[in-house]
């Protein structure tokens, strides 16, 4: 992998280490192993239920704070792990593989909520906004679609005016997870209407606060333990101090935040195509069918393979994207490239999965028809595979511009 | 204020099926998942907690066998342990380690590091001993509290509560001493992603069993390794009388 990234001139200095993409750095092996062993014993015994019951895993979510897993990239002065997005990216999956509820809870926070505020944010706004939420006791959300726009991020219609000291927001978004798990938002509104999407802004909202109400929790088909609603925003007004980043750069601060969270979707993908393929690969070696184990028939053995050679794939497009992000190179492509490769993954996965299984994929006694459920979100959320497309399109079409 | 030394083993992780060679010379170790013995987690948590208890000062973890046991000496390190010793050994000395060398090597750490506890994990998962800790405290002359399932320090002794066949026994021995721990003495933790970033700083020593003055000749030779027989299934008997037939008819009694 060195030799390969070498020839790209890319610089890995970061993962000197690195002599081939089988074999991580020690330190990062270590935090995968930590991580998923609290998988295994913490996540895979309840995940059923959480899923069952829709119910957020908040002792878990501060088990997970302790170990530093809610706040990985932040800086240890912050309160965080202060380790990089390789690392982050195993974590997610490795949490995912457990549960995929929990996995998208620990993506949100860290690189839809902190992440913004962490690039973007004054060191006043981190200590406020960063610090209490690396625990594991607070969890953040980030708001930037509505009803009217979701892939069409630029016609956001929430307005934000400036009234003396205050910023007074107004408007609806939607389809906003952690929503009534959270204790913060970071919120995009229009504060220029002429402007476009140059005229869209990012501010901070503590939740609750007057003025915001939450909406109805969406029953949704998979990532049940979340909560997913909208935030309703009437005359909510928060301080001038709470603007995240320069007046009219929010649009930018959502597509930077969005290209560095796709990793985290991508990896949150892979642990659940991860746990699909685990659950039919035993199965496999366990249910008997023509007087053999399933596993020797060839039917049952091209779907493993096709799934293994799926999950591995988008896991090593996963890992490059976060490499390159680490190295501090451009990683937008590679990024929407490893979250479209990994959800589609996930649900190629769970879709064979299920196969695998047959009668017993269909009932909730086995988590393989959970996996299926709760992969399918990844080809939506976060920019949905079509915008991953584009997003993948428009970079090559630059490289390759005469 | 006092010094610790704990002992980890690396041995073949818990949950992965064991497969005997071939030549039934041993067990496949070969690309097998390897991790630290449960015992000696639990023994390190211990240590760890009498640290953060300010009852002890220094906790120093010790891992004998090849370069692969300086993983098992991080993971230590990732839990709370102040430094580590690695006691390099390999090849055939490594395949005919046994308690009886490895204590050597703990007695000889625990004069040269000036020691006051030695706790170690009741027994490997892999050879299921159980020697280790106390021929550790014969070698030393040293008091000890094996099975240990609560450790309260209370000055220069030491009360351990002890999980025997009987029940419970409680003892109250001096230190210095040697403690091995049991399953219920605590709920190691999981090492944090911070600690496992300070553990890359902490300091590993590096040192031969001849550095110590032991020797690593063995006095057991294993002859021969095989795989449990098959269970076979068993017969339900109605009455005492039937069972007692049925034990005769095949010779048991």
């Amino acid at each position: 992998m060195v030799v390969i990234l070498e020839a790209l001139g890319l610089c890995v200095s970061g993962c000197r280490s690195l002599s081939s993409l089988a074999e991580l750095p020690e330190m990062h092996q270590m935090m995968r192993q930590t991580c998923r062993d609290y998988a295994d014993r913490e996540l895979g015994p309840i995940a059923g239920k959480l899923d069952k019951e829709h119910l957020f895993p908040g002792q878990q979510v501060r088990e997970l704070g302790a170990m530093g897993v809610m706040a990985v990239e932040v800086p240890e002065e912050l309160g965080g792990a202060g380790m990089d997005y390789l690392a982050y990216s195993l974590a997610v999956e490795e949490i995912s593989r457990g549960c995929g509820s929990t996995g998208c809870v620990v993506s949100v926070n860290n690189s839809l909520y902190i992440g913004p505020i962490l690039k973007f944010g004054t060191q006043k706004q981190k200590e406020q906004w960063i610090t209490p939420f690396t625990t594991g006791e607070k969890v953040g959300c980030f708001a930037l679609s509505e009803p009217g726009n979701g892939s069409d991020a630029g016609a956001a219609s929430t307005l934000a005016r400036q009234e003396g000291e205050e910023w007074v927001l107004n408007g609806t978004k939607a389809w906003i997870t952690n929503s009534w798990d959270a204790s913060a938002t970071v919120i995009f509104a229009t504060t220029d209407k002429s402007l476009k999407h140059k005229g869209i802004s990012a501010f901070l909202v503590p939740m609750p606060h007057p003025g915001l109400s939450l909406g109805k929790k969406e029953d949704k088909l998979g990532i049940r333990a979340t909560s997913t609603a909208n935030l309703i925003l009437e005359d909510c007004r928060i301080p001038l101090g709470n603007m995240l980043g320069p007046r009219g750069s929010g649009f930018k601060i959502a597509m930077q935040t969005l290209d560095s969270g796709r990793i985290g979707i991508a990896s949150q993908a892979l642990g659940i195509a991860q746990a699909a393929l685990d659950c039919a690969a035993d199965y496999a070696h366990k249910r008997t069918a023509f007087g053999n184990p399933i596993g020797k028939l060839q039917a049952i053995q091209f779907k493993l393979a096709d799934m293994a050679v799926a999950v591995e794939s988008a896991r090593l497009l996963t890992w490059k994207a976060a490499m390159l992000k680490d190295a501090k190179k451009p990683f937008t492509k590679e990024a929407a490239m490893a979250k479209l490769a990994a959800s589609e993954a996930a649900t190629f996965c769970g879709h064979q999965s299920i196969q695998v299984l047959g009668g017993m994929g269909y009932v909730t006694d086995m988590p393989a028809e959970r996996h299926y459920r709760d992969a399918r979100i990844t080809e939506i959320y976060e920019g949905t595979s079509e915008i991953q497309r584009l997003v993948i399109a428009g970079q090559l079409l630059k490289e390759y511009a005469p | 204020m006092s010094r610790v030394l704990v002992g980890v083993k690396r041995v073949i992780d818990y949950a992965v099926k064991i497969r005997v060679k071939p030549d039934h010379s041993g067990v496949v170790t070969d690309g097998v998942k390897h991790s630290m013995n449960p015992f000696c987690e639990i023994a390190v948590e211990e240590a760890v907690k009498l640290k953060e208890k300010k009852l002890i000062k220094e906790v120093v973890a010790v891992s004998c066998g090849p370069t692969q046991v300086t993983e098992t000496i991080r993971t230590a390190l990732a839990m709370g342990c102040d430094r580590g010793i690695h006691v390099e050994v390999s090849g055939k000395d490594y395949e005919a380690m046994g308690p009886l060398q490895i204590s050597k090597i703990f007695a000889a750490l625990a004069k040269k590091e000036e020691a006051s506890l030695i706790i170690l994990g009741k027994q490997a998962i892999d050879d299921d001993c159980n020697q280790t800790g106390q021929m550790t405290a014969a070698l030393l002359d040293w008091p000890q509290g094996t099975f240990a399932s609560e450790v309260t320090i209370d000055g220069e002794k030491v009360k351990v509560v002890r999980e025997i066949d009987g029940g419970l026994e409680t003892i109250k021995i001096s230190m210095p001493a040697v403690l091995t721990a049991d399953l219920r003495l605590n709920t190691p933790r999981y090492a944090t992603l911070p600690n496992i970033m300070k553990a890359k700083k902490k300091k590993i020593a590096n040192m031969k069993p001849a550095d110590l003055g032991v020797d690593m000749v063995s006095r057991v030779e294993v002859l021969r390794v095989d795989e449990p027989p098959t269970r076979l299934a068993g017969v339900k008997v109605e009455t005492v009388d039937d069972l007692v037939a049925k034990l005769r008819a095949n010779g048991t009694i």
